[in-house]
């Protein structure tokens, strides 16, 4: 994916950056910062994946066989937070970097040194994560953050060095996280070509933009809770300690203000990019634009005020637990208004089947899967018994991996002939969306079971009545977990383009795409657009 | 590009149809088991019942969704699509009134689905399970701790604490699991059939959450706070269940037994406890020979410190500190007045240490308990204080 500079299209004058490692260091080019995020997203992917592996493979057979309770709880918490934090929030920040300027008719990004220092916040943050780890092999510490990526307290208040590091980690990945917000939101109202109006934004433009208001909304919460954390821990503060006049459900309350709204923080560019993808398969305009800019903006209104629905056992007053619930439920009107969209987009199309367009797909069902159980889930009742069991795990994995990293998969598969200049394997790219959906299913179906039969999420072991399903579970999740080895090596394949003899992309890559980005070369040029396109009606 | 559109022609149904074959190999060896769960246990209160038949509703609602939307979504796959030849249309949104009401009448469904169809009897659930006072018979106070669960019966002054009982030798795969493996106590909560019970529960340490899934009811247990919840069990039986909110190293290990007994045999029960208690307090004041210590000792050790501390004393440093050789262990047991010397041996087994898993085990030991583990620690797993400490030097402490 870094042959943006290198490929053959490239005028003279775009050689004025240093070579080797410098230039990576240095860039301020926003297809090369797209690049570095998408790498990282990806390698961080794996690592994230490994952790849950190990998880899925102790938890192939009740008793203890490969690990401790104690190292089980640090890997269960770091895959979440890698996962969120390092794969698919980078990936989400690599598309907009790539697309927004080309999308927008702009050059770069608006503030490209900011752009740069955001990226390279990142690597120190993954390891200051993970370090925890090794140190403990060393003989430092007791391991990584084992309170799992909530961080509950007062549980979090007991840990050891691990939950420090963790804290530190999350202050620079949310600095991270502001700067790509303020660096996308000044660049789509400073930089749109002129006559692209704000209705006239690319959908995918719009999702990222109130996703970019959210972060700035949120993460700051989410900052000062873990600061709190720190004092409780550190400087005898009592916070969320009820002996010194303070409450760990506040806690929750501050972790969940931020900890909603990042859900769909993770899902607002996927469905962005969504109607882009449909109408270009479907070869017809996407429906109900302004529908879906509404819905955006109303689901990122009522992301913020449904908070406690993720703690309904921790014993509201009555009426905060109606007020969550209903207030929860209506957040399915507005996403009912995207589904609706999507399907209509396709209807009375004339479809073809690409990879992208299958992962499309599949998300939309699986999304399906998701938002269903989601509904149920806001019913306080019923909660009660779904709660901190697999069925949530389940539910939020067809969220977050069918919905999010199936969604961000849709966008690889879209943009990598804009991005590369090569298209890429076909043939790799659909054994890689059927062993996916099916393996996905496979993981995570069962899970539903094992909630509805009452296993708790968190747990090392298990009792014998949830063998089968954890057996299944764990056969689906390797499958999974190596068939993303195919996504990887087909990306690597179509970077390389030119050495696998993959056919070259046509600025217009996909019959049916439309948009200013495919109105360029692939890959693009240095400077994207350095003539902005004027979109004015003549005579207007 | 055509060669996509062979590939869909020929074998996506192919794919189609793998698909549909790996899902009935997942669902076969599954329906051949007559005791296998995909639903909900069964019920035994009148929360769980509701519970139950609130969760099939919805279940139904969402799978008639499912089936219904993505049914047009297929239909559209298999209609639009360009390999048959379909010329796509250029409508971006619904045109005159006819097609406005298509798009409006399934937001209207959806509005009646969540507010009323789901949202009224949700409301009626609401109420009811928060309804803990109303008719209230008895109280049961549950106070978890890492990782036990403490059981205290304000009526009759019955309180003890509830240990998993399953070895640790099924955990580590050195023996056969038993069939209750990880969901078994040593110590049963014991409730009457057919009352109203109110449960009070907090926690000592971090957030705990008890839950039996066939009560319908799961509450976290907040460390200085209480909540409550209520269960009337309606048919007698052992039913099961377990921690349910991530509280450290031993959250997997924490299970809940109830059994539920007739108002008769419960009286019994709660007389016979009464009774052991009594014998036990008793105990404060007689002088203890140390090997009535150290064997008490032992027995308190490995029910109440070993999970941390470990059966040999080595502990898992640094979060679960060695006894063995420990300077604190080893330091001196109370000052030359008989009084608590701060952060010694004693005062961290009475009053344990803020931020940490060591929790004050004064609130949940009695007196004998306490003597006996202290002298126990001093002077076994590899320590050879040699002086031990009576119940009643406890009981002057409190």
């Amino acid at each position: 994916m870094s042959h943006a500079t290198t490929a053959p299209h490239e005028t003279h004058h775009d050689a004025h950056y240093p070579g080797g490692i410098m230039r990576w260091l240095t860039t301020t080019n926003h297809k090369d910062i797209g690049s570095m995020y998408l790498t990282f997203a990806l390698i961080m992917f794996f690592v994230g994946g490994a952790m849950i592996l190990a998880v899925r493979a102790e938890l192939f057979q009740p008793g203890l066989q490969l690990m401790q309770p104690e190292f089980f709880n640090q890997l269960i918490g770091i895959h979440a937070l890698v996962m969120i934090f390092a794969a698919l929030m980078p990936a989400a920040t690599g598309f907009a970097n790539w697309q927004i300027p080309l999308m927008i008719g702009a050059p770069d990004m608006a503030l490209p040194r900011i752009n740069n220092w955001g990226f390279w916040l990142l690597p120190p943050a993954a390891i200051l994560l993970t370090l925890p780890f090794l140190l403990a092999v060393f003989g430092i510490g007791d391991g990584a953050l084992n309170t799992g990526w909530t961080m509950y307290a007062p549980l979090s208040v007991q840990g050891g060095i691990g939950v420090d590091f963790a804290i530190f980690s999350i202050h620079i990945l949310g600095i991270s996280s502001i700067l790509g917000s303020i660096n996308v939101i000044v660049t789509i109202f400073n930089l749109r070509a002129p006559g692209m109006t704000m209705m006239k934004l690319p959908i995918f433009c719009w999702g990222w933009l109130i996703t970019a208001f959210l972060l700035i909304a949120t993460i700051p919460v989410l900052a000062g809770a873990v600061t709190m954390l720190l004092t409780d821990r550190h400087f005898g503060t009592h916070f969320f300690n009820a002996a010194g006049g303070g409450d760990p459900i506040l806690f929750q309350h501050l972790f969940w203000f931020f900890g909603h709204p990042e859900v769909y923080i993770l899902l607002l560019p996927v469905w962005g990019l969504m109607p882009h993808v449909l109408a270009t398969f479907s070869r017809k305009p996407m429906y109900g634009y302004k529908a879906q800019v509404y819905s955006f903006i109303a689901i990122g209104l009522l992301s913020v005020v449904v908070w406690a629905h993720h703690f309904f056992t921790a014993g509201l007053p009555v009426p905060a637990l109606l007020y969550f619930m209903y207030s929860t439920m209506a957040i399915s009107l507005p996403l009912a208004v995207l589904f609706f969209c999507w399907i209509a987009t396709m209807w009375k199309g004339a479809m073809s089947f690409e990879t992208p367009m299958l992962f499309a797909q599949g998300f939309i069902i699986m999304f399906g899967v998701a938002g269903l159980t989601g509904l149920v889930l806001a019913d306080v009742a019923a909660d009660a018994q779904y709660h901190h069991s697999y069925f949530v795990i389940a539910h939020f994995h067809y969220a977050l991996f069918a919905g999010g990293i199936m969604g961000v998969m849709t966008g690889v598969y879209y943009w990598l002939p804009k991005w590369t200049g090569y298209m890429y394997d076909e043939k790799l790219g659909k054994l890689h969306f059927w062993l996916t959906v099916i393996s996905f299913n496979l993981t995570f179906m069962p899970q539903f079971f094992l909630g509805l039969a009452g296993m708790p999420r968190r747990i090392p072991d298990y009792a014998l009545q949830f063998t089968e399903f954890n057996a299944i579970s764990t056969v689906g999740a390797m499958i999974l977990g190596f068939s993303q080895l195919i996504f990887a090596w087909n990306i690597w394949k179509c970077a390389r383009g030119h050495a696998n003899g993959l056919a070259p992309a046509e600025g217009r890559a996909w019959e049916g795409a439309t948009g200013l980005e495919w109105e360029l070369s692939s890959p693009p040029p240095h400077h994207s657009w350095e003539v902005q396109p004027d979109l004015r009606q003549p005579g207007a | 590009m055509k060669t996509t559109h062979r590939f869909v022609r020929h074998r996506l149904p192919l794919a189609l149809s793998a698909f549909s074959a790996a899902l009935t190999a997942l669902t076969l060896p599954a329906s051949a088991l007559a005791d296998y769960s995909w639903n909900f246990p069964p019920p035994v209160t009148p929360i769980a019942r509701d519970t139950l038949n609130i969760h099939n509703e919805f279940m139904l609602i969402i799978t008639g969704i499912f089936v219904v939307v993505f049914a047009i979504m297929a239909y559209s796959m298999f209609k639009h699509r360009k390999s048959v030849g379909h010329q796509p249309a250029k409508f971006t949104g619904p045109m005159g009134r006819l097609q406005w009401i298509w798009a409006l009448v399934p937001f209207a469904i959806l509005l009646f689905i969540d507010f009323v169809v789901m949202g009224i009897p949700a409301f009626h659930a609401v109420i009811e399970m928060e309804d803990t006072k109303t008719k209230a018979d008895m109280v049961l106070k549950i106070t978890g701790m890492q990782w036990k669960w403490q059981y205290e019966y304000p009526e009759s002054g019955v309180k003890f604490i509830s240990n998993m009982s399953t070895p640790r030798d099924q955990i580590a795969n050195k023996e056969a699991k038993g069939e209750n493996y990880l969901l078994e106590v040593d110590n049963e909560v014991v409730l009457p059939v057919d009352k109203k019970v109110r449960i009070l529960l907090t926690s000592t340490d971090v957030i705990h959450t008890w839950w039996v899934p066939q009560f319908g009811v799961k509450r976290d247990a907040i460390p200085g706070f209480l909540r409550e919840t209520w269960v009337r069990i309606e048919e007698p039986g052992v039913y099961r269940g377990q921690c349910a909110e991530l509280c450290g190293k031993d959250h997997g290990f924490m299970p809940v037994v109830v059994r539920a007994v007739p108002e008769p045999e419960y009286a019994a029960w709660i007389e016979k406890k009464k009774a052991e208690q009594e014998a036990a307090a008793a105990g404060s004041d007689k002088t203890w020979s140390k090997d009535e210590l150290l064997a008490k000792g032992k027995e308190v050790y490995e029910a109440q410190c070993s999970a941390c501390h470990q059966p040999d004393g080595k502990g898992i440093p640094p979060a679960f500190p060695a006894l063995s050789g420990s300077k604190i262990v080893l330091g001196p047991l109370l000052s030359p007045e008989g009084k608590l010397i701060r952060d010694s041996h004693v005062d961290r087994v009475l009053n344990g240490k803020e931020g940490t898993a060591m929790q004050a085990f004064k609130a949940t030991l009695n007196d004998v308990e306490l003597a006996a583990v202290i002298t126990y620690e001093r002077n076994a797993l590899g320590n050879s204080k040699g002086d031990l400490i009576q119940p009643a030097q406890i009981k002057a402490l409190r």
